[in-house]
């Protein structure tokens, strides 16, 4: 039954995600939490090893919730099950793919989804922030400073000053804050 | 078309865009059009813009809708499903790998420190990808309030992700619908 409920959950969110993997990080934790499949904790570092493997975030975050939570043949039918809804609306609507990007409803459509995605990417933020830069939960703001966790904050304020201003390869920066998490640790920081 | 047949190097065009783009779907579309577009000469580049633009506007992961879209006008059905399959074995055995070793060590700390860090970074990576969305999303003042207005349903209220999305679609609805009752251009 656990593969028959995660090839579901992912072909939910592969269904009702615009915008890429990104946009579909709040929905998969949703699911996770409502089936306990995976922790906050969990998820977090399942979102970091896609970010620093080859391929879509979408797939590899699908395939790696699947095998944790189910091994082998539970990464690949969250896979299937995140790729299915793709593949069977780009076919079904094949004929008129073409002339389906410029009419107005669907253009109208988009502008109000558009909105929608940037506060799914922003609840990926805080989701993200909240489980790596704090110590605790982020219930109350005065728990908020005592919590914060300032070496991982230092790393998440270098890593954004190189992604925006210096314009860094994001792989090398992944590598970079990978390698200062090891030595702070090492250091008995982290 | 090489000697394997045209669905096999579809599938292995795709196949290798998959194996060795790091950074996501997006990261993608430079390597799918220089494949497509300047070295198979499959898709000429204006029809390609197209292409990005209705997958991107589709749901789901932007490469494998650009997958499907590339493959089904290659080779229909067959060749949509095999440059899907492409685009998507690389992550599923790379991962499945990882997954098995993964398990594993996290016990090391070390290794959970090294992906703290990397957590950390991903903060600011999500950072990099809202302001590539905002360029697009934030349109005037009522876009700005439904962004903010469905983060706040999403993070603090709880509301389901796909509530939010059907509110966005509704507002999409209703502004088609004035727009029609006016009897405005579009």
């Amino acid at each position: 039954m656990i593969y028959l409920n995660l090839f579901a959950a992912f072909f939910k969110i592969g269904l009702f995600s615009f915008g890429g993997g990104y946009g579909m990080i709040p929905l998969i934790e949703r699911e996770l939490a409502a089936y306990n499949w995976l922790t906050a904790e969990q998820f977090v570092q399942v979102i970091s090893v896609s970010e620093m493997t080859p391929g879509p975030i979408a797939v590899n975050s699908a395939t790696l919730v699947g095998y944790r939570t189910a091994g082998i043949f539970g990464g690949a039918v969250a896979t299937l099950g995140v790729t299915l809804p793709s593949l069977i609306l780009v076919l079904a609507t094949s004929h008129f793919l073409y002339r389906f990007k410029r009419h107005p409803l669907v253009q109208n459509i988009l502008m109000g989804i558009k909105p929608v995605v940037l506060a799914l990417i922003f609840a990926a933020v805080l989701f993200v922030a909240q489980n790596t830069l704090f110590l605790g939960s982020m219930n109350s703001i005065s728990a908020l400073v005592y919590q914060l966790d300032p070496f991982a904050a230092a790393i998440m304020l270098v890593s954004a000053l190189c992604l925006f201003v210096f314009k860094v390869n994001p792989i090398i920066m992944i590598l970079a804050s990978g390698a200062a998490g090891v030595a702070l640790y090492y250091m008995g920081y982290m | 078309m090489n000697k394997f047949g045209p669905k096999w190097e579809l599938f292995f065009v795709f196949f290798k865009i998959g194996a060795f783009t790091f950074g996501g779907g997006y990261a993608m579309i430079p390597l799918i059009q220089k494949e497509v577009v300047e070295k198979k000469k499959w898709i000429c580049s204006a029809d390609m813009v197209d292409i990005l633009a209705i997958s991107q506007s589709f749901p789901g992961a932007v490469a494998i809708n650009t997958a499907t879209i590339v493959g089904y006008r290659m080779g229909r059905y067959a060749g949509a499903i095999c440059a899907t399959l492409g685009v998507v074995l690389p992550s599923f055995i790379i991962i499945t790998l990882i997954g098995t070793v993964f398990t594993r060590i996290l016990d090391v700390g070390a290794v959970r420190a090294a992906l703290r860090g990397i957590g950390a970074c991903v903060v600011s990576l999500l950072m990099v990808a809202a302001v590539r969305v905002a360029r697009g999303a934030i349109k005037g003042v009522l876009s700005i309030l439904v962004a903010a207005g469905a983060l706040l349903l999403i993070f603090w209220a709880n509301l389901h992700p796909i509530y939010a999305i059907l509110m966005g679609i509704g507002a999409g609805l209703a502004a088609y619908g004035f727009n029609l009752i006016k009897g405005g251009k579009q």
